[in-house]
């Protein structure tokens, strides 16, 4: 009796020990697939010209060019032109919930936050369509609204509330007496708050930064409808690009079966997920090794 | 000791001043939800009647309804919750009852946290790749189930490991005390305790597969098809990629607009009502706490 429930015991373990490296497998079989049908574009173009071509022409009958720096340099653009509008915009709400605003106004905003994060990407792309570029468009004098700019400003409200809620973390970890040692020394709240708690929680916020640099740089609804689709260096904020996530979207399905072109955008989506991979492994990397272990980690 | 006073006051009157600007910060985002929600109801609303929720799409999608999207979503988000959330749980049970800090551990927070970091387009090409080719699934329900059950997998994960470890230490050590086995206090003390907590990941979990567009674009939804699903192996239409299909493609896009309008409302109002019944249902659980 006792055996058999031991032995039961060791197999639930076990079980529940395999469900949870499934998520590993998951990876792995990503990276593996992506990996398998991407390489093939390597036997007719090189890494080098793959990565730094500047010239996209996949489904040029007679010389087609698979050279993805538009698309490198698109990707990036929206992603830093949106993290500076969401770092600040997300670090500050992440501050007013965790240190100004009283428990019930918190009640309200942390909902609005998780329901800001919970809308659909193609609901904002459509919104950026439908409204933000007629709207540009009016403002600037423009030929078309759907550009750098219309894409960085919906991107980045779809990472204020990842850099928010990761941010808001680390600031609550920062222990108590740091915080009552700052103000009964006599600084204001405000004094505390920039030079105890923001350098106390930097490590966390840094995560906080990175976690939403990778879901803007990863994110392909938004730039699909609203970035421009011109695979061209932007030369101003209202050139229309072409980032990584748009043109895998909006090619795949016109890529004949295992053609040139369809293994391309394979290869793009392999420079895609490296990019979120590294910057997840970074954001991991700091938050295990800057830990806020107690006062005196400072 | 005036010269003090008057520091202390201009030190007083920065802390107003980032107040203000944090206040700021936080209404901007408050403005665009209320901006965006209030814009699509508003438009959105004239196009929803009953015909339009339970008709299909007629003359090439310029008229008619949006049934088949309905169902198209609802299938897809339900079935890859039914996939998701046992492996989840399960995953949970692992990561907060049996696991002890090392290697292992560790090794699968990795690979948890860089799955859920993965773009959901590049889902969409694994699911393309893994489940539609190699499997041989087809563009289908089943394909696009099982790319997004991967795809919330993350999310199922961390809520339930949330529900786990609000669980009182005290009810697994008197389960044990009594004589219990580790396996007897999982699943007679421990779960029920936490099954709450773990509704609102599993709703948030179906909110997430309802809103995906990128992943299930070239695995399980089509543009058109005039019949619902039959089978596992039948394509669907969905609620997100009709709206980017109106939005976009073809060549009605202005004469399509109240149709767009509408599904974009149809679908905002299934996700945000589903992530306020989570967010309700987790305030409940902590005030009773």
């Amino acid at each position: 009796m006792a055996m058999n429930r031991k032995i039961k015991d060791n197999i639930a373990k076990y079980f529940f020990l395999c469900t949870a490296l499934f998520s590993i497998l998951a990876l792995a079989l990503i990276t593996i697939y992506l990996f398998i049908e991407g390489l093939p574009i390597f036997k007719v173009t090189s890494v080098t010209d793959f990565i730094f071509g500047q010239y996209w022409y996949p489904t040029d009958a007679a010389h087609p060019e698979f050279g993805i720096a538009t698309l490198i340099t698109a990707s990036l653009a929206v992603t830093i032109l949106s993290s500076c509008l969401a770092i600040p915009l997300g670090v500050m709400t992440a501050i007013y919930m965790a240190e100004i605003s009283t428990h019930e106004v918190r009640q309200i905003v942390k909902p609005v936050v998780e329901l800001l994060a919970s809308l659909p990407s193609v609901v904002i792309g459509f919104f950026g369509m439908v409204v933000v570029a007629p709207f540009l468009q009016d403002v600037f004098d423009l030929p078309v609204g759907l550009n750098l700019l219309n894409a960085s400003l919906m991107l980045a409200f779809m990472s204020v509330p990842t850099i928010c809620s990761v941010s808001e973390d680390a600031i609550y970890s920062v222990p108590r007496e740091l915080k009552e040692a700052s103000l009964a020394l006599g600084a204001t709240h405000w004094e505390t708050i920039r030079k105890v708690i923001l350098p106390a929680s930097l490590s966390g916020i840094s995560t906080a930064v990175i976690l939403g640099m990778s879901r803007a740089i990863g994110e392909t609804m938004v730039v699909l409808m609203v970035a421009g689709g011109a695979a061209m260096f932007p030369t101003s904020l209202f050139s229309p690009v072409r980032p990584m996530p748009a043109s895998i979207a909006a090619e795949m399905a016109e890529a004949p079966f295992r053609s040139n072109h369809y293994h391309a955008l394979f290869a793009t989506g392999i420079v895609l997920f490296l990019f979120t991979l590294i910057f997840n492994i970074i954001a991991q990397h700091i938050s295990e090794k800057h830990k806020q272990t107690g006062a005196a980690t400072l | 000791m005036p010269t003090a006073s008057h520091k202390l006051k201009v030190r007083k009157a920065y802390q107003t001043l980032a107040w203000t600007a944090f206040r700021g910060a936080t209404g901007i985002n408050g403005l665009a939800l209320v901006i965006i929600c209030v814009f699509l109801f508003r438009n959105g609303l004239s196009a929803i009647t009953w015909s339009f929720l339970t008709e299909a799409p007629r003359d090439s999608m310029t008229a008619g309804g949006i049934f088949p999207c309905i169902v198209g979503t609802v299938l897809l988000s339900v079935g890859s919750m039914l996939v998701a959330f046992p492996l989840g749980v399960a995953a949970a049970i692992y990561l907060n009852e049996y696991a002890r800090p090392g290697r292992t551990l560790r090794f699968i927070r990795l690979g948890i946290n860089n799955l859920a970091g993965v773009p959901s387009v590049v889902f969409g090409l694994f699911g393309l790749a893994f489940f539609v080719i190699f499997f041989g699934f087809g563009v289908s329900l089943l394909s696009g189930v099982l790319t997004l059950a991967i795809l919330i997998l993350p999310v199922i994960i961390g809520t339930s490991e949330e529900a786990l470890r609000s669980v009182p230490n005290t009810y697994r050590e008197a389960s044990l005390g009594l004589g219990a086995t580790k396996w007897q206090t999982i699943r007679l003390v421990v779960l029920p305790a936490a099954v709450p907590g773990m509704l609102t990941g599993a709703i948030l979990g179906l909110s997430r597969a309802a809103g995906e567009t990128a992943a299930i674009m070239f695995t399980a939804s089509v543009f058109y098809t005039p019949d619902l699903p039959t089978s596992i192996f039948s394509p669907v239409m969905a609620l997100p990629y009709h709206v980017y299909v109106l939005a976009t493609a073809g060549t009605n896009i202005d004469k399509t607009r109240p149709l767009q309008y509408g599904t974009a409302l149809v679908l905002i109002a299934l996700v945000l009502g589903m992530n306020l019944a989570a967010i309700w249902l987790r305030a409940r659980l902590q005030k009773r706490r």
